[in-house]
C-alpha cells in the first residue's frame, strides 16, 4: 500500500460539507485547508450547489483533478458507498474521520471498509478518528485553527489511538519546544494500525523519533510490534493505558497471576529496547531527549547548579532511577576549579553536584561544563539554571550549546518555563540542546538516553 | 519441534485440560530439562518397591486427573522415612478423587526459585523466572521476556531479580549453578515455543538449584481452552 498520498497530498477532497451548519466538522476541515494549506482542496456534497464563493461537488467523480486524499466526514452509513466511489475515481487514500463504526456496535458497517479497501490496495485511516497532523503541510482535524496549539515542525512523529491524547500531547509538544514530523490519530485502527504506522516512520526521512499512545493491541499484534521494532533505526517511544485493567479470570497458576498484562508489556518493551513512558509528563520529556541525542549512556551523571537545595534534590531523582551520580575526579575538579572566575573560585563546591553558588557569571558555568564534559567519570550533564541569579545573562543558553557541539557529551537543561526567560532556552532549544521545565522532567531526559536501544 | 513421545503425552492430556504430573516431568525431560528421578505407581508393593528403588526420604504425591491443586486435598507428604509411613501415605491417598496412582521421588533441597510460562493475548509466549518460596508470593520477585530467549535475555532475567545475590551464594550459602539454571531456562523457551499453539500456563514451582544442578521439583501445565483438535496434534 502506498501512504505517500496520505501523507503528501497535493488534492484533497473533504466529503459531507454541510450547505447550511458552517460548524460541521467537514466544513470546518474545509475552511482550514482551504485558507491556510498550500494544497488544493474541493468540497464534496451529494447536494451540489456552492459553499462560500466555491463549487460543491456532488460527486468526486466530478472533480476535474486527480485527488490524493479523500477527508470523510458523512454519516456512517454511507461511508461504504463513498469508500467505493473514491475507489472507483483513482483517489490515493482515505481519512474516515466519522464515528458510528465498531466502536458503536456497527463492527459490520467497518468490516465493509476494510474488505473494500484491502481488495483495491487502498490507504484509509480511522474511522472514529482525528486524523493527520502535518505542521505547515495539512491537517484533518476537525478542531477549528485558532483552537489548536501548534507545535513547531521537528523530528518526531506521534501516533495516538486516542485523538484527544493526541492534541493535548502536541499543546505539550507546543510547551516543551518539541518539534512534530506528523500527528496521526488512527481511531479505530480498522485497517492501518500501528505497525503500518511504525513501517512508514522507519522510512520517513522528517522523522527521527517514532512515539506511540496505545490502548492495547490485537492477539499476538504487540509481538509483531516489538519484533518489527527490532529493526528500525529510530527510537520508539510508547506510552500505554488501561494498565489498571489487569487479567480478569482467576488465577490458576502462579504465573498467571504474577504475569499481569501490564507487567508483561513493560517487560516484552524493555526487552525489545522500546521506551515506555509512565505518563504524558514523561512521554514529551523522552521525545525531547531523543529528539536531540543519540548517545548512548550508562547513565553517570555530571552535575552544575548554583543552589545546594536543587543538586541533593536532581541527586536524590538520580538515585531513584538508578542513576549514579559519581565522585570527580581530583584532576577534573582541578580542571574545572583553575577556570572559574576568582570570585567563585573561593566559595564553589567541586563535588558532584558542581555548586557554583549564587556568585556564578556565565564563565563560571562554561567552565563548569567544559571540566564535566572532559571528565571521563560522568557521561552526560544536567545544567540546573536558576535565571533570578544576576550572574547569568541570556546568553548562556547558546554558549552551553557550543560546549555541546565541541565535547558531544549530551547536555540537559533545567530552566523554568516563563516568557521572560525565552531567550536563554531557546539559545538552548534552536542549538538542539532539551531543556526541561522541571527538574524531574530533566532527569526522565537523561533517562531517556540510558534506556533508547538504538542510541 | 515437538516429538512423537510428547505429542502423545500432550494427546493423552487433552480430556482433562492439563498434564498430568508424570507426565509433565516426562514431557520436560524429553526437552532436556531436569527432573527427579520419580516413579509413578498404583499400587502399594509396586510403590514400596519402588521406595527402595529411589531412596528414604521421599516425596510422595497424589495423581488424579480430578486434583490440579494437589496440597489443597493434603495429596503431598514431604519426608518419608520409612515403608510404614509410605504405606499410611499411599492408603489415604488411594482414596481421593480419581486416583490414578502416587508419584514417588527423593526429597531434594536447593534454592527454590519459579519458572512459568503463559501464552499473552498480545505477545504470544512468555517466560517468567523468580525466586520461589515467600519471595514469589510476598515480593514478587521475577523478571519476565518474551520467547523466544536470547542468551543475553536469559542473564539479563538473572541480572534483574531482586533476590540474584541469594543465589550467588548469599552470607556464605553456596553459589548454585548458574549455567546449570541458564541452560534450564533456555530448554524450557525452546520447549515453550514448540508447545504455544497447545499450553495456556506452564508453571515449574518450585525448581531447586545447588551448587551442582538446577531441578524441576513440581510441573504443571494447563493446556489451551480452544484446544487444536486431537487428530492434529
Amino acid at each position: 500500500m502506498d501512504f505517500t498520498p496520505l501523507f503528501h497530498p497535493k488534492t484533497i477532497a473533504v466529503l459531507g460539507v454541510s450547505l447550511t451548519n458552517d460548524r460541521h466538522p467537514a466544513n470546518v476541515i474545509y475552511n482550514k485547508i482551504h485558507l491556510r494549506y498550500p494544497v488544493k482542496v474541493y468540497p464534496v456534497n451529494p447536494r451540489g450547489g456552492q459553499f462560500q464563493r466555491d463549487r460543491v461537488y456532488a460527486d468526486i467523480a466530478d472533480i476535474p483533478a486527480r485527488i490524493d486524499l479523500a477527508v470523510v466526514a458523512a454519516r456512517a452509513e454511507f461511508v461504504p458507498d463513498i469508500l467505493e466511489r473514491c475507489i472507483k475515481s483513482d483517489v490515493g487514500g482515505a481519512v474516515i474521520i466519522s464515528g458510528g463504526f465498531a466502536e458503536s456496535g456497527r463492527a459490520d458497517l467497518q468490516e465493509r471498509l476494510v474488505t473494500l479497501a484491502r481488495t483495491a490496495d487502498f490507504p484509509f485511516i480511522g474511522p472514529n478518528c482525528l486524523g493527520i497532523y502535518a505542521p505547515t503541510r495539512f491537517d484533518t482535524f476537525f478542531l477549528p485553527g485558532e483552537r489548536l496549539v501548534r507545535p513547531d515542525p521537528g523530528p518526531v512523529a506521534i501516533v495516538s489511538q486516542s485523538g484527544g491524547v493526541l492534541v493535548d500531547q502536541m499543546v505539550k509538544f507546543a510547551e516543551q519546544g518539541v518539534g512534530l514530523s506528523l500527528a496521526v490519530s488512527i481511531g479505530n485502527k480498522a485497517l492501518i494500525r500501528e505497525l503500518d504506522m511504525l513501517a512508514y516512520l522507519s522510512e520517513d526521512p522528517t522523522t527521527r523519533v517514532i512515539a506511540f499512545y496505545v490502548e492495547g493491541f490485537d492477539k499476538n499484534e504487540g509481538r509483531r510490534f516489538v519484533q518489527a521494532a527490532a529493526s528500525v533505526p529510530k527510537p520508539i517511544i510508547v506510552l500505554k493505558s488501561g494498565k489498571s485493567i489487569e487479567g480478569r479470570r482467576a488465577a490458576s497458576s502462579h504465573t498467571a497471576s504474577l504475569a499481569g498484562d501490564h507487567r508483561v508489556f513493560s517487560s516484552v518493551l524493555a526487552q525489545h529496547g522500546i521506551v515506555e513512558a509512565e505518563n504524558e509528563f514523561e512521554m514529551v520529556s523522552f521525545c525531547e531527549s531523543l529528539s536531540c541525542y543519540r548517545q548512548k549512556i550508562q547513565g553517570r551523571v555530571g552535575i552544575i547548579t548554583v543552589s545546594g537545595g536543587h543538586g541533593v534534590l536532581v541527586t536524590d531523582i538520580c538515585a531513584a532511577r538508578g542513576l549514579a551520580v559519581p565522585q570527580l575526579s581530583k584532576d577534573t575538579r582541578h580542571k574545572i576549579l583553575e577556570n572559574l572566575s576568582a570570585s567563585v573560585q573561593g566559595i564553589a563546591s567541586l563535588e558532584n553536584p558542581v555548586d557554583l553558588t549564587g556568585s556564578a557569571r556565565d564563565d563560571d558555568f562554561v567552565a563548569a561544563a567544559n571540566g564535566l564534559s572532559q571528565a571521563s567519570e560522568v557521561d552526560c550533564v544536567i545544567l540546573l539554571l536558576l535565571p533570578y541569579s544576576p550572574g547569568i545573562s541570556s546568553d548562556l543558553g547558546a554558549r552551553l550549546s557550543h560546549v555541546f557541539r565541541r565535547e558531544d557529551k549530551p547536555l540537559v537543561a533545567y530552566v523554568p518555563h516563563q516568557e521572560k526567560y525565552r531567550m536563554l532556552i531557546e539559545g538552548f532549544e534552536l542549538n538542539n540542546v532539551p531543556v526541561s521545565s522541571s527538574i524531574d522532567g530533566a532527569v526522565l531526559m537523561i533517562e531517556a538516553l540510558r534506556r533508547c536501544r538504538t542510541c | 519441534m515437538l516429538n512423537q513421545n510428547m505429542r502423545d503425552i500432550i494427546r493423552r492430556a487433552k480430556s482433562y485440560g492439563w498434564v498430568l504430573e508424570p507426565e509433565a516431568k516426562r514431557l520436560l525431560s524429553l526437552g532436556e530439562i531436569r527432573v527427579p528421578d520419580f516413579r509413578w505407581t498404583a499400587t502399594l508393593p509396586e510403590a514400596l518397591a519402588a521406595a527402595e528403588d529411589v531412596g528414604y526420604p521421599l516425596v510422595v504425591k497424589i495423581v488424579s486427573p480430578a486434583i490440579v491443586h494437589k496440597s489443597e486435598v493434603n495429596g503431598v507428604a514431604v519426608g518419608l522415612e520409612d515403608a510404614d509411613a509410605l504405606t499410611d501415605v499411599f492408603r489415604g491417598f488411594s482414596k481421593l478423587e480419581g486416583f490414578a496412582g502416587v508419584l514417588i521421588e527423593p526429597l531434594i533441597s536447593g534454592v527454590e526459585l519459579i519458572i512459568g510460562a503463559k501464552i499473552d493475548y498480545q505477545f504470544g509466549p512468555i517466560i517468567l523466572l523468580g525466586i520461589g518460596g515467600t519471595g514469589v508470593e510476598i515480593y514478587q520477585d521475577i523478571a519476565l521476556r518474551m520467547a523466544p530467549l536470547s542468551d543475553s535475555d536469559v542473564s539479563s532475567m538473572v541480572e534483574s531479580l531482586k533476590g540474584a545475590k541469594l543465589l550467588r551464594g548469599y552470607r556464605g550459602a553456596e553459589p548454585i549453578d548458574m549455567s546449570a539454571l541458564i541452560r534450564l531456562v533456555h530448554h524450557f523457551s525452546v520447549l515453550v515455543m514448540d508447545l504455544a499453539d497447545h499450553i495456556d500456563t506452564i508453571d515449574l514451582n518450585p525448581v531447586k538449584c545447588t551448587g551442582t544442578t538446577c531441578v524441576v521439583v513440581d510441573a504443571r501445565i494447563m493446556l489451551a481452552e480452544a484446544a487444536i483438535p486431537i487428530e492434529s496434534i
